[in-house]
């Protein structure tokens, strides 16, 4: 299980390496994207809009932040992961932006694996229910988009140092720890009430 | 006849979801420490280390434990003798409600409409609100943030009395083995079984916010929720659905008299953060 902390912009090779089971800190700019943030995207790509950031080698965080308002500063107060899979159906539209790193909660599935493997991509998932710890990794909001989305599903843009610990839990050459264990208690099911057979 | 004015009730309201937000229960972080100390799984034990760590600096800094800081769930028993004076009681609760999540600087979760445009409330509210009338002159407040990673994963299963204790035994373990790694795992697994459909969701929410480390009473039904524990933390999901022997903290079954035809079973999920709080005005 090795320890690294990755520098955005992030490289296809950078992430080549991980396995599933590392432990990841990022350091640089993350951005906060979930189901409306998503569809936005979509909407936007769908009608040849520019978007508000370039997310080539960028790192995507499903989370629906806590900010203060401070004239015209922002301050972030307590973030953590929402349920990843929500966010499933964008699988191919988020890889085809050359984002590199997907983090958030109980993985993805087939299709973003897929995507994983082809694009050199990887999937971490943050310590769900520890937003006071996950928050000291984000030194500040830089900025933010689609606020009229609501607080929670517009586009934050983090600035942030060592922000983790992050486990690499779907990797770049198709392997996942939630496939890995669905299947593994799926056999337990079998093997507890073997009349459903 | 007791009066009790509604800023009574808007303040204590207040101080409840703020409490609840920030300071877990002693329950809770007793059951995670045991968790935490048996759990053989390496990714399991550091998990269940950030969480325990999270209270501590959640509590010392007044900060929320979670970013979803939910939906406002309160369950009300309002004795028959109290006259509410002042203003509306629903109405209170609300303002109660929107202070707190003003002032501890709380997510708003809520969205108007479910389907079309789901705009943001922008007040945390409308709370979602139970209430009994009981005897006595005082109103017991029971609140819960509950956040919606484990409530989506809720489910209804409306079996038929052959189907028996082992019938709920498969319909909880397949729940919770859906569920996988979504609820945030360690979780708190309400089973409500009985009345009807919408009785059994009332008691499998209420199941939840049980003391860890209480059973049911009746002696049948404490079994019965060891052996689906037992069960369930042999699926393997552990903590954070990383992999792991501590999958739940507690299986809690309330229970209600039921039609001849049926037998209701709801599964309220709850995350390991459980937040509740209560007070007696």
């Amino acid at each position: 299980m090795a320890q690294v902390t990755l520098h955005t912009p992030i490289s296809e090779e950078d992430v080549r390496k991980l396995e599933i089971g590392d432990v990841v800190y990022i350091t640089g700019t993350i951005y906060t994207s979930r189901d409306m943030g998503h569809l936005r995207i979509k909407q936007a790509l769908d009608e040849g809009e520019s978007l508000p950031v370039d997310f080539k080698g960028g790192v995507i965080f499903h989370a629906g932040p806590v900010v203060k308002k401070h004239d015209d500063r922002w301050e972030l107060v307590v973030i953590g992961p929402t349920t990843s899979i929500r966010m499933e159906p964008y699988a191919d539209m988020i890889a085809s932006l050359g984002v590199r790193v997907i983090i958030g909660k109980g993985g993805m599935a087939e299709r973003s694996s897929q995507a994983f493997q082809k694009y050199g991509m990887v999937y971490l998932q943050a310590a769900p229910g520890c937003a006071v710890k996950l928050a000291g990794g984000v030194e500040q909001v830089e900025s933010v988009h689609w606020i009229e989305l609501g607080i929670p599903e517009a586009l934050w843009v983090l600035k942030v140092k060592e922000f983790g610990p992050l486990v690499v839990a779907m990797d770049s050459k198709g392997r996942s720890i939630y496939r890995d264990l669905k299947e593994q208690a799926e056999a337990k099911i079998a093997a507890m009430f073997p009349e459903d057979q | 006849m007791r009066e009790i004015h509604v800023s009574e009730i808007k303040e204590m309201v207040r101080k409840l979801f703020l409490d609840a937000n920030f300071y877990i229960g002693e329950d809770i972080l007793a059951a995670l420490k045991e968790a935490r100390d048996n759990e053989p799984s390496e990714i399991g034990r550091s998990v269940l280390d950030m969480i325990i760590e999270n209270h501590k600096v959640a509590r010392e800094e007044q900060l929320a434990i979670c970013q979803d800081t939910g939906m406002a769930v309160l369950f009300v028993e309002l004795g028959q003798e109290v006259h509410i004076v002042g203003g509306d009681f629903r109405e209170a609760i609300n303002r109660g409600v929107e202070e707190a999540y003003k002032d501890g600087y709380l997510r708003k979760s809520v969205v108007d409409d479910p389907v079309f445009d789901r705009k943001n409330t922008r007040t945390n509210t409308p709370a979602i609100i139970y209430t009994d009338i009981v005897p006595g002159d005082k109103i017991r407040f029971l609140v819960t943030p509950k956040g919606f990673g484990s409530e989506n994963m809720s489910a209804l299963a409306m079996m038929k009395p052959a189907d028996g204790p082992e019938g709920i035994k498969r319909f909880v373990v397949e729940t919770i083995r859906k569920a996988g790694p979504n609820p945030c795992p360690p979780t708190i697994v309400g089973v409500g079984i009985g009345g009807t459909a919408d009785k059994a969701f009332v008691l499998a929410k209420k199941a939840t916010l049980r003391k860890v480390g209480e059973h049911n009473p009746d002696e049948r039904y404490a079994r019965l929720e060891k052996e689906i524990l037992e069960e369930v933390n042999n699926l393997g999901i552990g903590p954070a659905g990383l992999g792991g022997r501590t999958t739940a903290l507690a299986v809690n079954i309330e229970y209600f008299p039921t039609h001849i035809a049926g037998m209701p079973v709801a599964v309220n999920v709850c995350c390991h953060a459980a937040r509740h709080a209560e007070a007696i005005l």
